[in-house]
């Protein structure tokens, strides 16, 4: 029988139906950080129980980490009190953990699929939403709690209810000046912040074909923002050549053999979905977020919609009929698990090239992880941002989130890069954040306000 | 937030409305508190930011003191899913919500912790949020099993997961003993995994 690659993955994976109802899950790769987890530990201990398969299970440090001085001890006393906590709990159960004095050490979205942990066909859990990111190689990879990390600890599964799967058709070319960013912040948009609720999308058509691994990873990585708790892209010769060579990929004659269940586990051309949407991507043009949930976003060309009670009008400080263009920003951020990798800091650095960063707005590159980061000092990018007038910072989730150093400051307005545009979301209670590409973040920062990149783009070389 | 499994067949108390859709888990729990390794104390925090900005907010009304139902709307809980949020919840002395949907995160987070949310109708919420506001010391009465919700002359039925309900009633709600009762099983599927097998 013809079926999606989440039901393939689902079967291989369940042991049996619980008493409960629910599906007793394998999970084939645990990720695990500083945040989510030293409760979860407590727990396991108190219980007498151990860690089922520490082989299985990989720490670093991401959310807490100051990326100005990465040195230890942290200065927040509780950060580095949950580095500590977190080195303790690993050294104990004889986990590997990446800190930020080591070389693989980054943004836990970010160095599975670099290191090649993540592949096609698992099962994968972490204690952190964007786990999603991790299905843009064809794995099911799912977003846990923290008493759901105490059972994957304490028995490498997890007790689920098995989800629809929605079918997101892609077809159309991408023009210039429009990412894989703005591709799925148009189907949040069009699907709405609920529309996932109960579902996996599966994305998959001609433009995500011939999209890269990053451009595929910012995709799945914003499911969640759509309400969908997963999201994969089946794997293919682009999955293939992106895995070969990585440190934990399968090597030599194995990795062939990998490949043939690799290609086995995708979804079948006939099989049968809940729902299937399709959207046209050359319609689609630079998109930011004006409200405080990432389905409310507009094309720059468009002005804003919307009954002008929401409270996100005058959170914003916006008017409906109002447009996103000339928005003064205070801060731009490049980086975070949804675009903080290389190819997201090349197409940035092609934009500030030779230019300088606006005199009032405060400009931060922070790289995904620090390959992410050795590599784009290696192609001369930190010259390029430095230049221009960007702080180039360490490895680490920073801006995207408050909770480190990196925090909005009153009611500053910040170009970012990054997945949420929460109220409070990036640390200030009245700070304001416009979602966007980080080539539209490179643009707002140089000209001081959010202006259409496609119009910057026709001044720099293709 | 027991460990004990227990089975937990209703839920009665008076009611808290907190009105507005998709209200994300950074909202019930700005991130900051979570620099912390551990949930004590949260319940100092839920909802900081914005009952500050918001000096009438359900959670600072003294109507609403010693309230054991949130009744919310639509999407509650999206975002992070921070089990902070409804570990917060918890600790402030919630046991049920009752709203229009939930995120998936949120709704699996809760139950782990032996917290429904119990989902039902816009208009079902809207008339329940209206009756908690009038007579905040009505009793608001949840039956897991049927998902019979009661409050005054209100009375409509919600929806729980299945799965979730039973595990409820049955007390089975925390399924870590489970999980770990027939491990054997755990590892046959690990053994037939091509990954874990060197391909």
């Amino acid at each position: 029988m013809a079926e999606t690659l989440f039901h393939k993955v689902w079967n291989a994976h369940a042991v049996r139906k619980l008493p409960s109802g629910q599906t007793q899950l394998f999970v084939g790769l645990h990720l695990i950080h500083e945040v989510t987890t030293p409760q979860a530990f407590d727990m396991v201990r108190q219980h007498g129980w151990r860690v089922a398969f520490p082989e299985r299970t990989f720490a670093t440090i991401d959310h807490i980490v100051p990326t100005r001085a990465q040195q230890r001890p942290f200065l927040d006393v509780m950060a580095e009190e949950m580095a500590t906590s977190l080195e303790r709990n690993c050294r104990d159960a004889g986990i590997p953990l990446w800190t930020p004095e080591q070389d693989e050490q980054g943004i836990v979205h970010v160095i599975g699929p670099e290191l090649g942990l993540t592949q096609p066909g698992m099962t994968i859990a972490c204690g952190d939403s964007h786990t999603s990111t991790h299905g843009a190689l064809g794995a099911i990879a799912f977003g846990i709690g923290t008493s759901q990390v105490r059972d994957v600890l304490a028995s490498q599964c997890l007790a689920l209810d098995p989800l629809k799967v929605r079918r997101i058709d892609v077809t159309g070319s991408l023009k210039r000046g429009v990412y894989a960013k703005d591709v799925i912040l148009t189907i949040i948009r069009r699907l709405g912040v609920q529309g996932g609720v109960g579902f996996a999308y599966e994305y998959g058509g001609p433009t995500i074909d011939a999209m890269t691994l990053d451009e595929r990873m910012t995709i799945c990585n914003m499911s969640i923002e759509g309400g969908a708790r997963v999201g994969y892209v089946n794997p293919d010769d682009t999955t293939f050549a992106y895995l070969r060579g990585r440190p934990f990929a399968p090597q030599g004659t194995a990795f062939d053999r990998a490949v043939a269940w690799w290609r086995q586990i995708a979804s079948d051309r006939n099989a049968a979905y809940d729902d299937r949407v399709s959207v046209d991507a050359a319609r689609i043009e630079p998109t930011v977020t004006w409200g405080i949930n990432p389905g409310q976003s507009v094309g720059v060309s468009e002005a804003i919609e919307g009954d002008p009670h929401d409270e996100a009008f005058a959170f914003m400080g916006f008017r409906p009929g109002a447009r996103v263009t000339g928005t003064k920003i205070d801060v731009a951020f490049i980086g975070s698990c949804t675009n903080g990798r290389l190819s997201d800091l090349e197409e940035a650095a092609r934009i500030v090239k030779g230019s300088r960063v606006a005199r009032h707005v405060k400009a931060l590159v922070v790289p995904g992880s620090k390959s992410v980061s050795r590599a784009a000092e290696a192609r001369g990018l930190d010259r390029v941002f430095i230049d221009a007038g960007f702080e180039w910072r360490g490895a680490g989730c920073s801006m995207c989130l408050g909770m480190n150093p990196d925090k909005l400051v009153g009611q500053q307005t910040c170009a970012s890069s990054s997945n949420r545009n929460f109220k409070g979301r990036q640390g200030s209670p009245t700070g304001r954040t416009l979602l966007m590409s980080p080539a539209m973040v490179a643009a707002a920062a140089i000209a001081g306000e959010v202006v259409d990149v496609r119009k910057v783009l026709e001044e720099v070389p293709a | 937030m027991s460990d004990q499994n227990l089975n937990i067949t209703c839920i009665e108390g008076t009611g808290l409305p907190v009105r507005g859709h998709d209200i994300d888990t950074d909202r019930i729990m700005p991130a900051r508190f979570l620099v912390a390794v551990s949930f004590d104390g949260l319940e100092r925090h839920v909802f900081e930011d914005d009952r500050k900005a918001d000096p009438s907010h359900p959670f600072d009304d003294p109507r609403y003191r010693g309230a054991s139902i949130l009744v919310v709307n639509a999407n509650f809980g999206c975002g992070s899913s921070r089990e902070h949020a409804p570990q917060g919840l918890a600790r402030f002395g919630i046991r049920a919500i009752v709203g229009e949907s939930f995120s998936d995160i949120f709704r699996g987070n809760a139950a782990m912790m032996g917290m429904p949310c119990f989902a039902a109708a816009h208009e079902a919420i809207e008339a329940l949020q209206e009756l908690v506001e009038q007579t905040p010391e009505a009793t608001i009465t949840a039956d897991v099993a049927s998902g019979e919700i009661t409050a005054g002359p209100l009375r409509f039925t919600a929806t729980l997961p299945p799965a979730l309900r039973d595990a409820f009633v049955s007390g089975q709600w925390n399924p870590t003993a489970m999980l770990l009762d027939r491990f054997d099983e755990v590892r046959a599927v690990a053994a037939r995994l091509p990954y874990l097998a060197g391909f």
